[in-house]
């Protein structure tokens, strides 16, 4: 503290603030990214647009983490390249949709929170019902005979991401089906004059719950202590006398039901889905996941967030650079770290 | 050759092949340890001890032979499963999680799901710097303080059977008195441990009996005390003068 005061005393307050930046930078890359890309924004255009945008990008990023963070994790536990993970993004939204088009019509279109809680809540329990299931049945057959090999790992995730999209077209159809938002979650509400959209801020809400539990789950309990165990030395977790198969099983089971989970959350933003939805997701998806550090779930939270809001500030600023500046921040990260931003170290 | 006939071995080792890729690693291991005694497993550089103890463990699939842990035919169980039934393992590279703290490493190791906190007590009395670090990443201890959670960890819960190699690689003397001296603790009480060793004066200090290997095979069996007063047969079988080295 002193040498800072020091220095400031010297070259003035600017001299001071330098070094401490630097500090902030390298130990909270993540912090220093999103603040900045904030402040960024901020300064190019007027403030409302700035949060109303602001709100929207941290709705999308948190929709992101959710699709996300099980590909992160089973990649961080168990090295596996699931690319079929896109496919329970799919399958989520389907099965999202049944539920609020056919079973929950009439509480769906009712005006009432709680009958359109009625509705939403079911919707998104059974995507990751469905998505569990797939996903446990996947693991099996699918993943289990190619762990250790990641040229077959791709090969096969890729051939049953087809698969599973082929059957989704067979259950429900090849067209694009609308999705009703719920009446309670559409609109806006208005904050000090600026209208912010229902959904987004429940996403964000949701995204936050999730990311909060998962969290809890990593540091606190026993679970959380093999899974960290298991990402760093799956062998000497078997020493210990534990199962590290039925561990990840498990762990790819929640990542596929937070995929669905994602993906149904997903379908009542854009309130249109294809089967093919979950492929186009997945492009975001692997950016996020290398953008925080394969494996890390505090690196996947942030890396949606930044993700989501690049995308709607520039998408606002110039809506041509949009696509590529996703791309383009994984690219400008990786070249400054190229773990990520919150590496997970491995002995 | 013979080992004390009164005492039942805790496990018995009875012509192990094992391979690691397509190197013929152990060819027909045949050792006995016996139950509550410290068995040193000496050899020369791959000679193979450190395949017999993760071929104990369930590591390295036994191609051919028979493992038996007391009454048990553990041959191919799962480590797990082996893990469980009371044998522990400390690694050569310790193995020890860096990322976790020193209390979830303990954490981990009691499989039971509570660490019973008398038997805590004792741990971090044997080796008092697991207490000082407790709630530091294990990546963060020295050389030194990672062997003692490593050994810490394999006897937070009682085992029936600890297998150690060489827990004294790399380490400063004065380090390598103060595991012995936790060595001899476990000793008094009576636990089996099989221990693959380098250092032959530590090894002298500590083992009761002794097997020695050769490329794959157990090419000498018997008490601690006469190959330690017998220098003719020390450089027969580990070809050193080890006599002139304590």
């Amino acid at each position: 503290m002193s040498t800072v005061e020091h220095t400031a005393v010297r070259g003035g307050a600017l001299a001071g603030a330098v070094p401490a930046m630097r500090r902030f930078r390298d130990q909270s890359p993540h912090w220093f990214l999103l603040l900045g890309m904030m402040l960024a924004a901020l300064v190019m255009m007027d403030f409302t647009t700035w949060l109303v945008l602001t709100l929207s990008g941290a709705a999308m990023g948190a929709m992101l983490f959710l699709m996300a963070s099980g590909m992160t994790l089973t990649f961080g536990l168990m090295n596996v390249l699931n690319l079929a993970h896109g496919a329970f993004i799919s399958l989520g939204a389907y099965a999202g949709a049944t539920v609020l088009l056919f079973w929950m019509n009439d509480q769906a279109s009712a005006s009432s929170v709680w009958l359109n809680l009625a509705s939403v809540i079911p919707a998104l329990l059974f995507a990751v019902l469905v998505a569990s299931l797939i996903g446990w049945v996947f693991e099996k057959l699918v993943i289990k005979p190619v762990y250790g090999d990641h040229l077959k790992q791709i090969l096969v995730t890729v051939g049953g991401s087809i698969i599973l999209m082929q059957l989704i077209e067979v259950v429900w159809g090849s067209n694009e089906i609308p999705v009703p938002r719920p009446e309670a979650f559409s609109g806006a509400v208005v904050v000090a004059g600026i209208a912010l959209e229902k959904y987004r801020l429940l996403s964000v809400v949701l995204g936050l719950l999730v990311y909060a539990l998962m969290t809890w789950i990593i540091e606190r309990t026993r679970v959380g202590i093999l899974i960290r165990a298991g990402v760093e030395d799956r062998e000497m977790v078997e020493v210990q006398g534990y199962r590290v198969h039925l561990l990840f099983l498990g762990v790819f089971i929640a990542g596929s039901a937070l995929a669905g989970l994602g993906g149904a959350m997903w379908a009542m933003y854009e309130e249109l889905i294809t089967a093919h939805m979950g492929d186009e997701l997945m492009i975001s998806v692997v950016v996020v996941i290398i953008l925080g550090g394969l494996g890390s779930i505090k690196g996947c939270f942030f890396g949606a967030i930044l993700v989501g809001l690049i995308n709607l500030y520039v998408g606002f600023l110039e809506p041509r650079l949009a696509a590529v500046a996703t791309v383009g921040l994984m690219v400008a990260v990786l070249m400054w770290r190229p773990q990520g931003l919150i590496p997970v170290i491995r002995v | 050759m013979t080992m004390d006939a009164n005492l039942k071995p805790a496990l018995r080792l009875t012509g192990v092949h094992a391979n690691i890729d397509q190197y013929h690693i152990l060819e027909g291991v045949d050792l006995v340890v016996p139950k509550g005694e410290l068995t040193v497993l000496l050899g020369r550089n791959g000679a193979g001890k450190s395949t017999t103890l993760r071929t104990i463990m369930g590591l390295t699939t036994v191609k051919a032979g028979q493992i038996r842990f007391g009454e048990q035919d553990i041959t191919g169980w799962a480590t797990p499963r082996i893990a469980r039934c009371g044998i522990a393992f400390v690694p050569e590279h310790m193995g020890v999680f860096g990322q976790l703290t020193v209390r979830e490493n303990l954490v981990l190791a009691a499989v039971s799901g509570v660490m019973d906190e008398g038997r805590l007590a004792w741990l971090l009395d044997l080796f008092p710097p697991l207490k000082k670090f407790w709630d530091r990443p294990a990546g963060n201890l020295s050389g030194g303080q990672k062997q003692m959670l490593a050994i810490g960890r394999a006897v937070i819960e009682p085992r029936e059977l600890l297998l150690i190699d060489e827990p004294t690689k790399g380490l400063a003397p004065a380090i390598i008195n103060d595991l012995a001296d936790a060595l001899e603790q476990l000793k008094a009480e009576k636990v089996t441990i099989l221990l693959v060793e380098q250092n032959f004066a530590f090894s002298r200090r500590l083992g009761q009996s002794v097997a020695v290997m050769n490329d794959g095979r157990v090419v000498h069996t018997g008490s601690m005390a006469d190959l330690a007063n017998d220098e003719a047969l020390q450089h027969r079988l580990l070809g050193l003068g080890l006599g002139e080295h304590q």
